[in-house]
């Protein structure tokens, strides 16, 4: 015979200001099976949680119903209550008279009709709860990094500083990412490669992590604790444990025209067997195949292999697959630079001195194309005026994205001040929407570089940008003034805005997580836990998640190493017993489930008698993806299929207790 | 299929002829080319005739709307182009050309709001006393020359390649713009004409004000207005080298041909830039006499510029 104890709360006068409690407590206890009923002003304070022990004990509850607010808010806290008490804590429910009575509704006396409705559902369904355990997975401990970044370095370390192996994976010859290509950083002006290249040399020695640059992870399956990972280790052509990073073979590469360089964004070139940038992680080149003449040519040339000491390229090297199991995983894949082309009106690509804002970094670079002196790429002369346009992209949803880029205000006044303090007499101009300027020492950043380094600040947009007689024409409008101005530039500056890496929208849907429509990593909450994605085992940091700055990339590869290694501290993970449950006898095997489940819960299991002859297919569930979505078990045709703590029988005397 | 969708499926490829076979090809001429332009329509008609392709006059046309109607009556402007397009449509063809720029604009921009608001489809067609489906592909002179009769069978024609010769096109406003209703090149930095006058043989000229306001109507009323305006884009053409001008808009035309000789005397400098229709230059590069294109019916005089072309040929 049930007992059961319901509880009302009146959260203050949050419900009962609403909410007659005193009538929902009374109706509660006409109930059958109702042994007790209380209404108490805050449930979840320590005296209303000893209430709740002290009558479980007493009256031997068998079940207890909380009216009260939202189980995302309390039902753990009522849950680990009872447990104390000896009930299993499956046997608490909550009839959220909160956000779903009382916040939404205003007539007392409808909204307390319905409080009591909703408390006796829950008191039919409690009535009719089985004991369910939690289910334990057990956790490789070993931690997967995409992305080899600030905010992926970031995490790699703070994970293996806790004594957790790691491999990071970096799809680009070197780690670093965009950061390593950035000259200064804002609002302090510490070089950027001076602060980075030692995290860098860090994540290299680091016994624990263990490191793959010019790789690619191929597929991911599996689940938290146990995600079996394929790495595409793409054919470098040179031996690496050989390779002491000399240079002989990129100085003998007669392919020195014509290619590109990527680390300095097409302002400079690179040979086909080459280093980005000196002080890449690890110092060890890559031929790139599809411009390398040997590859091109039918493998006459030889140069490199001839110059090279130790002989450790090799021309016949093949991409190798690594394969690897690992508990948890952190998507830091970070950003690209939007492609402006669709603004045809600033010339970009069009005129050579219209550049993005990563080009400027790579001008201002001492290790970049013109070694620090800032020299515009048409001509080599230094520019005297230059015009810098904000929100290049960003918050346009015209033509570009409707959001802020975030790091274009400050990156921005750190150009034009570096510029000033690079070339004396020198005049810039920024036009801006607003400036954004928030972090700490940020607004008095931007200050200084209007104020010390006379910057001028134009608040409204760039119509059009032409080449007249050697000079770049800015036309624009001053809307603080109400006027239109041209400006005659030496030089433009396009702060564009930031998109996701490209790809990173495939490799989402290959972990499984959600992602915005621009491409974003999605977190789990965007308050409360930021550091998770949609799935459990899969942490997220870096731009890949949205336009952050160098700081908050940092924190948040934090973030996620403290989860990892949070996760890591115990040898299972428990997951909610309330998941998806096969009858396998009466499974007829059709597997409908198995294509409704977004989770890939589903796999296809086989009983086989004491022979070992195989006597049925079942579809069984895989208690670590499992999320109790209950999706497969509308799709099952023989209704095999429930979840724990939602059977049929607890939903239809839900619906009776509604109808009497 | 649609002839849209032909369009999309083969940008430079060549449906022409089955449709013109077919009678499926509507021709919208607007009060500009039987006026005002009549070089454009003579042009026009004259090229069509070289590449063996028949466009059918829509019967019974009206205005387009353009200029007034869209500035008093929205009802008005999307009536008048409806009820042009709703005739073709009815009569059974596929594509419309409105050789005229701001013709095309009010026509694809009616069938734009016919398409995407079906309560003002219910009143126009009510109005206008007959169906409308924007079934039809609309195309702009350049849309048409490129999309419908194709690149390379315009190659084929080219007899007499005016290479040497140096062509700067002209875009305007209404070709381009609003980006989202015409659906048609850059709109910043369009490249469709350029492509013609290299098909011809003639080098494109890169200037700065290819899709400056010209002015427009303003002629009539702020005529120092447009001498400004239009004086910008003829003295930058002017510097960046160009022989002549290539439109393909009446009303650019007119303001830049009609006011180049005031244009002139205020600023007090030369420019002397004859400007053409795209149809006639195209018209010059199959060997077309002058005449038979109506070039001598401009302003400024191109003499120079076709003697240049007979120098060059030899």
């Amino acid at each position: 015979m049930a007992r059961i104890g319901v509880f009302v709360c009146w959260c203050g006068s949050n419900i009962a200001g609403t909410v007659d409690v005193e009538k929902v407590r009374e109706e509660a206890a006409k109930i059958p099976g109702v042994v007790s009923a209380l209404d108490y002003k805050y449930m979840c304070s320590d005296p209303g949680q000893n209430s709740l022990r002290n009558i479980i004990k007493e009256k031997n509850l068998t079940g207890i119903v909380l009216a009260a607010c939202s189980p995302h808010m309390h039902e753990n806290t009522f849950r680990k209550a009872a447990a104390k008490e000896g009930l299993n804590p499956y046997f608490v429910e909550i009839a959220n008279i909160r956000e779903q009575v009382s916040w939404v509704h205003e007539n007392k006396e409808r909204a307390t009709a319905k409080a009591v409705d909703l408390m006796k559902m829950m008191v039919e369904k409690v009535k009719r709860d089985k004991p369910i355990e939690d289910v334990r997975v057990p956790l490789n401990k070993k931690a997967l990094v995409i992305g080899g970044g600030i905010a992926g370095i970031q995490a790699a370390l703070d994970i293996a500083n806790g004594g957790v192996e790691v491999i990071l994976v970096e799809k680009e010859p070197s780690i670093g990412g965009k950061m390593i290509q950035l000259d200064e950083t804002f609002p302090t002006l510490d070089c950027s490669s001076c602060i980075m290249t030692p995290k860098m040399v860090e994540a290299n020695q680091h016994p624990n992590i263990k490191l793959y640059t010019y790789s690619e992870v191929e597929d991911i399956s599996g689940y938290i604790g146990n995600f079996k990972i394929r790495i595409k280790k793409k054919a470098r052509s040179v031996i690496e444990k050989d390779c002491t990073g000399c240079g002989e073979c990129w100085n003998a590469c007669p392919m020195h025209k014509n290619i590109k360089s990527e680390f300095n964004v097409n302002l400079s070139e690179r040979t086909a067997i080459y280093v980005p940038f000196p002080q890449a992680v690890p110092l060890v080149p890559v031929l790139d195949r599809s411009v390398c003449l040997h590859f091109k040519k039918g493998g006459k040339c030889q140069k490199c292999y001839d110059a090279c000491g130790p002989k450790c390229i090799n021309f016949d090297l093949q991409d190798e697959i690594i394969e690897e199991t690992v508990g948890a995983i952190v998507a830091s894949t970070g950003y690209d630079l939007m492609d402006t082309s669709m603004y045809g009106e600033y010339g970009y690509g069009k005129y050579k001195d219209v550049v993005s804002g990563l080009q400027f970094e790579r001008l201002l670079s001492a290790s970049g194309p013109t070694e620090g002196v800032i020299k515009r790429p048409s001509d080599g002369k230094t520019p005297q005026t230059i015009v810098f346009v904000q929100c290049v992209g960003s918050r346009d949803p015209e033509k570009g994205v409707p959001y802020c880029s975030k790091v274009c205000c400050m990156y921005t006044a750190k150009h034009a001040k570096l510029f000033a303090h690079k070339v004396h007499g020198s005049q810039s101009y920024v036009f801006y929407i607003d400036i954004r300027s928030t972090s700490k020492g940020y607004e008095e950043f931007v200050r200084s570089t209007m104020e010390q380094d006379g910057a001028i600040y134009l608040r409204g947009r760039v119509s059009k940008i032409y080449e007249d007689d050697g000079k770049l024409i800015v036309k624009g409008a001053d809307t603080l003034s109400g006027n239109q101005v041209e400006i005659a530039a030496d030089m433009v500056v396009l702060a564009t805005g930031v998109i996701p890496k490209q790809g990173s929208d495939k490799l989402a849907q290959m972990l499984g997580i959600s992602y915005d429509k621009y491409g974003f990593f999605t977190e789990s909450h965007p308050k409360l836990r930021p550091a998770e994605s949609s799935t459990a085992g899969i942490f997220l940091a870096g731009m890949a998640q949205g336009p952050r700055d160098i700081p908050e990339s940092v924190v948040s590869g934090s973030a996620a190493a403290s989860k990892i290694l949070g996760l890591f501290s115990k040898n299972e993970y428990e997951v909610e017993g309330t998941i998806a449950n096969v009858n396998e006898s009466t499974c007829v095997a059709c597997f409908y489930c198995q294509r409704v489940c977004a989770y890939n819960a589903i796999s296809k299991k086989e009983i086989k008698d004491r022979s070992g002859k195989l006597i049925k297919v079942v579809a069984n569930v895989n208690p670590g993806l499992c999320t109790g979505c209950g999706a497969c078990v509308n799709a099952c045709f023989s209704k095999s299929i429930d979840v724990k703590g939602f059977m049929d029988d607890q939903i239809y005397a839900e619906i009776k207790a509604l109808a009497i | 299929m649609k002839v849209s969708e032909k369009l999309h499926e083969a940008k430079s490829g060549d449906n022409s002829e089955n449709l013109s076979a077919a009678g499926k090809l509507a021709y919208y001429p607007g009060c500009s080319l039987k006026g005002t332009s009549f070089e454009y329509e003579v042009s026009l008609l004259r090229i069509l005739e070289a590449l063996n392709i028949e466009v059918k006059e829509i019967p019974d046309w009206n205005c387009c709307g353009a200029s007034a109607a869209h500035s008093i009556n929205h009802n008005l402007a999307v009536a008048l182009p409806a009820r042009n397009l709703a005739i073709a449509e009815n009569g059974g063809y596929e594509s419309v050309l409105a050789p005229c720029a701001a013709c095309s604009n009010r026509l694809k921009s009616a069938d734009y709001e016919l398409k995407t608001d079906e309560i003002l489809k219910k009143k126009i067609t009510d109005s206008i006393e007959m169906p409308y489906n924007s079934e039809m592909s609309i195309n702009n002179m350049l849309e048409f020359l490129i999309g419908v009769v194709g690149k390379d069978k315009i190659k084929t024609l080219v007899k007499k390649p005016l290479s040497g010769l140096k062509v700067a096109s002209y875009y305007g406003c209404l070709l381009v713009r609003p980006p989202k209703i015409m659906q048609f090149d850059d709109p910043e930095n369009p490249v469709t004409m350029d492509e013609l006058v290299a098909i011809t043989g003639a080098e494109p000229v890169d200037y700065s004000f290819k899709t400056e306001c010209c002015g427009a109507i303003n002629s009539l009323s702020k005529p120092d207005v447009v001498m400004a305006l239009t004086g910008n884009v003829l003295y930058d053409i002017k510097k960046h080298g160009a022989d002549l001008v290539v439109v393909a808009c009446p009303l650019c035309h007119s303001n830049l041909d009609v006011r180049q000789r005031e244009i002139e005397r205020k600023y007090d400098e030369k420019l002397g830039l004859p400007v053409l229709f795209i149809t006639e230059l195209l018209g010059l590069s199959f060997g077309i006499d002058p005449k038979d294109l109506a070039i001598d019916g401009h302003m400024v005089a191109a003499d120079r510029v076709l003697k240049k072309i007979e120098e060059l040929s030899k």
